[in-house]
């Protein structure tokens, strides 16, 4: 008879091995696409790896596209800590995105040590507003927010498109559905000479290191992890659940505006409609990757950002569609997933009893 | 306002409601058959996506139209196992899991078509459905050239509103199903596999999803395109919830959202000056939206959604 035991609070080598080991069984996954695909896999493991440690230029690329990811892996984070399901993080990236285009590309010309942090704080805003119209619809009228964030990213990038071709266009753009530069002094410091990383990331890594410590040692993060484990006896100890929810809501919210005011004042200059491959939708892997811990966040970012640098590379290398770094990363998560109740259960044999015979 | 008159009233304009309808007819009652047995299934939008391109594909590699409908229900029914065993047995986030599967599905759709066509400009074309013009039905006034001169997967997905709502209300296997959904322990004293049945319908509804992606790679369109289930799957979990788990009103429901639809491509000529286009393209989900919000305080869900059940343990 097999049975299927809760095991006791997983220890520290299954909260770490867990992800570790679902990235790399993701990654040797990835062989079977690749062998299908007729690609030599060795060549093409080297490839990717070359892709991301290879120089100095190539791990600077996967710092920069680790950034977004680590903002919408802080914003899914947070929110799913407190059973918030907010799967909109792409439409509050584009939200902070119009705010730091619509304030940073001389709507205001002011040095940057006031653009700067006015662009962030507005960026954040706008994206904090975006996730609370679900959070009251949820909060108000019991609406479910994974549907109502869902259908929301559908919402706002169709209206950024609309932006873009009329009040944020840019009138030097040649026609093109893009909105003006952002001020040379609005633009985020790069980090490094002749590479695209950019101060964005260490932005994230501080709050990272903020959302740890808060989430860790405050009573703020204590509310907001009893509102995740149990929203009924959390009410029942006097817990404002609603207003709980609303607070992480907001910093969801704005955590993935941030996304997209660091791509668009960090890396792009300006705005398009195709700001973001997907950053939301990917943060929910990183986030789950991370265990939801927001230092865990930054290191899930790191590598799902090298499986994207590098199968890029090796996709132009060796002709392989670069649709495969989306499927390494979901065969990730969907491992990773698995890996979780492996470590908080135990499949255990009852052995028939001895001499009953 | 005499010009909206007319449009309600004429037959083109409701053949195009249901033309437009089926994918979500074949969307709405897969959500539904998977949450009536408590599993609220997310998979939906990228169990889409690979109905479309696997039954896309099926055809173009020669299977026949309906070798491809085919194909397309084993793909969907293969992703619905997937999400069956991590939420089921496995008892995992009913969210996350969906998402996974959404994210697992659509992206092995995209690479398995580029690595099967790695250099097309022009997307391959197949010989889709025709539209049926079935004698003596076709003929009654109205319902003639609105329903039965469509092609013959909007017939099958009307024939599917009959099938699911004779299952779920007529049959001991309906019984059992929406029981599982409301009270598994019930189930289980009753000697019935709580596993066995939700992921059965899982299954069964991911099946039905995924021919709601290959209408459109087969019916509506007759190639495949990235990114071409835009929202559509999610919009069926909005509709669920509206048409209160009712195969009905959940045809009534995708039939109202496609009459809205098919009148704002025509507004859009008659005003598209005076408002920018994309107003029109927001419509749909924000009308998702408003059905979510008036319906929820109402909504009765079956009430063991979301919840994970294991065997021995209560």
């Amino acid at each position: 008879m097999i049975r299927i035991e809760p095991r006791n609070a997983p220890g520290r080598l299954m909260t770490l091995g867990v992800p570790v080991l679902s990235a790399v069984i993701a990654l040797a996954l990835a062989a079977i696409p690749l062998a299908l695909a007729g690609a030599d896999i060795t060549v093409a493991y080297g490839e990717m790896i070359k892709g991301v440690f290879g120089s100095v230029f190539a791990f600077s690329e996967m710092l920069t596209r680790a950034t977004p990811l680590m903002f919408t892996g802080l914003a899914a984070a947070l929110a799913f800590r407190a059973k918030l399901w907010n799967i909109g993080a792409e439409g509050q990236l584009y939200l902070g995105a119009m705010a730091a285009v619509a304030i940073g590309a001389g709507a205001v010309d002011i040095p940057g040590l006031f653009l700067i942090p006015l662009i962030i704080i507005l960026g954040a805003a706008a994206g904090a507003a975006g996730m609370a119209v679900p959070a009251l619809l949820k909060t108000r009228f019991g609406a479910d927010e994974v549907v109502t964030t869902l259908l929301l990213n559908f919402i706002i990038l169709i209206f950024v498109q609309m932006m873009l071709e009329g009040a944020l266009k840019d009138p030097m753009g040649l026609g093109w559905p893009q909105s003006a530069p952002i001020l040379d002094q609005g633009m985020l410091p790069q980090l490094m000479p002749r590479m695209r990383v950019h101060s964005g990331l260490i932005l994230a890594l501080v709050l990272a290191g903020i959302a740890q410590f808060m989430l860790a040692r405050s009573v703020w993060g204590f509310r907001l992890r009893a509102v995740g484990e149990n929203a009924a006896a959390a009410r029942h100890a006097g817990i404002g659940v609603n207003r709980s929810l609303f607070g992480v809501a907001i910093l969801s919210g704005g955590l993935a505006g941030l996304a997209g005011v660091s791509e668009v004042a960090g890396l792009k200059g300006y705005l398009t409609a195709d700001l973001s491959p997907g950053f939301g939708y990917t943060g929910i892997v990183v986030a789950m990757l991370a265990g939801l811990s927001p230092v865990g966040v930054v290191i899930s970012a790191l590598f799902i950002a090298s499986v994207f640098v590098g199968a890029d590379s090796m996709s132009r290398a060796m002709g392989v569609s670069s649709y495969l770094a989306d499927l390494v990363v979901s065969m990730s998560l969907i491992c990773v997933l698995i890996g979780g109740f492996v470590a908080r259960y135990r499949i255990t044999r009852s052995k028939p009893a001895v001499g009953a015979t | 306002m005499m010009d909206i008159l007319q449009i309600l009233l004429s037959e083109s304009f409701w053949a195009a409601s249901l033309r437009i309808a089926t994918p979500l007819i074949f969307g709405v009652l897969g959500a539904l058959l998977c949450e009536k047995s408590g599993v609220l299934n997310l998979g939906i939008e990228g169990i889409f996506a690979a109905g479309a391109m696997c039954g896309w594909m099926a055809v173009w590699l020669g299977a026949g139209l309906w070798g491809g409908v085919l194909v397309a229900a084993l793909a969907g029914a293969f992703f619905g196992l997937i999400h069956g065993i991590l939420t089921v047995p496995l008892g995992l986030s009913q969210h996350v899991s969906g998402l996974g599967v959404t994210l697992f599905a659509t992206s092995l759709s995209y690479f398995t078509y580029r690595t099967a066509l790695p250099n097309v400009s022009s997307p391959p074309r197949i010989e889709p459905f025709r539209a049926l013009d079935i004698p003596l039905l076709s003929d009654i006034p109205f319902l003639g050239p609105v329903v039965f001169q469509q092609t013959a997967m909007t017939m099958l997905a009307l024939l599917m509103v009959l099938v699911v709502w004779y299952v779920l209300n007529r049959t001991a296997l309906g019984v059992a199903l929406q029981a599982v959904g409301d009270n598994p322990d019930s189930v289980d004293a009753q000697g019935l596999s709580v596993y066995g049945l939700r992921i059965g319908a899982v299954m069964a509804g991911s099946a039905l999803m995924a021919l709601g992606g290959a209408f459109l790679t087969m019916s509506a369109f007759d190639a495949f395109f990235f990114g071409m289930v835009n929202g559509r799957g999610w919009i069926c979990i909005a509709l669920v919830i509206f048409a209160s788990w009712k195969p009905g009103k959940a045809l009534l429901g995708a039939l109202l959202f496609g009459a809205f639809d098919a009148l704002q491509v025509r507004l859009q000529t008659e005003v598209g000056a005076m408002v920018p286009g994309q107003v029109f393209l927001m419509a749909p989900y924000v009308l998702s939206i408003i059905a979510l919000v008036v319906a929820a305080r109402k909504a009765e869900y079956p009430r063991a959604l979301l919840t994970p059940w294991f065997k021995g343990q209560r």
